[in-house]
């Protein structure tokens, strides 16, 4: 099972066809559209997977972060993982 | 982290009601489910489209619907739903799904894949659709023709799914199951897998319009549902991560109800081929409702200010058990069109609840199979012309 999988450094992740990050008024900021589903996505999600342009590697997006954040690589590195995996379980992102 | 999605007030929507008391704030939808027409070459005995269709005639123009989902987009609609009866029956159907896509909606197509060509999809993908869901009826091919009443229709399904795939868009397959095919839950879900679909919905008859009619054909024996259950439990472990499955659980088997379109005039709407807006496709069966329609009112005065909408919003209306019960917020009194259904009252309890005093005739119709013929679904009728007199 891919459940506990981990997510490659070298990945470079991407929204498939299908999955948008929209910014919507109505709805109080970012959302994910995906089939037939909306997701909210939390200013922290939104910035993750902003960076997800199936160029950027995972330690590139998790290095970016982290210069942005001034946060430690430790955390924004299992912020990230945490959540891609999450969203390619469901589809909704391509690693 | 994402979340499933939870409405946020629309800015400047705050209403209040006649005493001056502030009323609960009022909430933009999310979803608009856009049935197009109600014309389909299938006749599935569990559609569920109502019992008089609007015929050809009185369907909203190209323009029309254009400016309906401006409307939605502008209300915070982030998702229209293409259906119908068959969308691919409507010739502008490229022109529609431009129109949503143009507003800013994410386009879903629901359709039978009857109806619409290799030629059409890839229009349809240019206009910017972004996901396609396709129903099919079983998976052995001559036991989903006879419940879709259409020689062949299996066929090209798989012909579609197959297009639909090699164009990159997200494959959801439908399926419907009831008495005649819940034991193959796997064989469908094996066959969503290798048709390429990202994510499939196993989803329980639910008894309105078609299906209410032909519901002593469709129920499910009392051993076949805790097998279905199980099945859908082994097969989401099994498939994680490769397909999303998605299942709703068999009403009358269930001890609290659905929260029915997310609660009435919270999260979603309908419009009609007719332009009638409505808070849930089967709303029309709760009598001296008044719904408004596009031509006449714009769709955020129907969202916040049309009577139909307005009824059982909120838990204002609720009676006991409802009302004092601690999950009226979760589950929101159940189905008002079911409750009416099977009670006579609107306002009741949804007797799938077991707190409801009329859930045993909820228990006793689960109890009842019958192996009639189905009573297939129909086409509209042409407008007036079938009644004409002089």
């Amino acid at each position: 099972m891919t459940e506990a999988a981990a997510v490659p450094l070298d990945a470079r992740p991407r929204l498939p066809h299908g999955v948008r990050l929209v910014h919507n008024e109505a709805h109080g900021g970012w959302v994910l559209l995906a089939p037939e589903r909306v997701f909210k996505a939390d200013p922290i999600a939104a910035e993750i997977v902003k960076r997800c342009n199936g160029q950027a590697t995972v330690t590139a997006i998790v290095d970016d972060l982290v210069q942005a954040y001034s946060a430690p690589r430790d955390r924004v590195l299992a912020d990230v993982s945490a959540l891609l995996r999450q969203l390619a379980d469901r589809r909704l992102l391509e690693l | 982290m994402a979340t499933d999605q939870r409405e946020r007030p629309v800015a400047g929507q705050n209403s209040r009601s006649t005493n001056g008391a502030a009323a609960p704030t009022l909430h933009g939808p999310i979803g608009l489910l856009a049935e197009l027409t109600h014309r389909c070459p299938l006749g599935c005995p569990y559609c569920s489209n109502p019992l008089a269709l609007d015929a050809r005639e009185r369907e909203l123009d190209t323009q029309s619907w254009a400016r309906v989902f401006a409307e939605a987009a502008a209300l915070g609609v982030l998702q229209v739903h293409l259906s119908g009866g068959e969308p691919g029956a409507r010739r502008d159907l490229v022109e529609i799904t431009a129109a949503a896509r143009s507003s800013g909606l994410y386009t879903n197509l629901i359709t039978s894949a009857v109806g619409i060509t290799a030629s059409t999809l890839e229009k349809l993908v240019a206009a910017g659709l972004d996901h396609v869901q396709i129903s099919i009826q079983d998976s052995e091919p001559d036991s989903a023709d006879k419940i879709a009443n259409y020689a062949g229709a299996f066929a090209r399904k798989k012909a579609l799914a197959d297009r639909v795939v090699a164009l990159k868009i997200p494959l959801t397959i439908n399926c419907v199951v009831h008495r005649a095919n819940v034991d193959r839950i796997r064989a469908m879900v094996e066959l969503a897998v290798s048709l390429g679909a990202s994510r499939v919905e196993i989803a329980h008859v639910q008894y309105y319009g078609w299906a209410l009619r032909n519901r002593d054909s469709l129920m499910p024996a009392a051993d076949q549902v805790p097998r279905a259950v199980k099945a859908v439990e082994e097969l989401r472990k099994q498939y994680h991560g490769k397909i999303v499955i998605d299942a709703v659980l068999p009403d009358y088997y269930a001890r609290f109800p659905k929260p029915c379109v997310g609660g009435w005039g919270r999260r979603s709407l309908n419009v009609t081929p007719a332009g009638k807006v409505l808070p849930c496709h089967a709303a029309e069966v709760i009598p001296n409702l008044e719904f408004w329609h596009v031509q006449d009112h714009s769709l955020a005065d129907i969202w916040a200010n049309s009577p139909a909408f307005k009824a059982f919003r909120g838990t204002a209306w609720m009676k006991e058990p409802c009302r004092s019960c601690e999950r009226r917020d979760i589950d929101y009194g159940g189905c008002r069109c079911q409750a009416f259904m099977l009670t006579g009252d609107a306002a009741a309890a949804d007797p799938v609840c077991h707190l409801s005093p009329h859930h045993a005739d909820v228990v006793a119709l689960a109890a009842r199979q019958d192996d009639v013929p189905y009573s297939y679904r129909l086409n509209p009728r042409k407008a007036d012309s079938d009644v004409l007199v002089r």
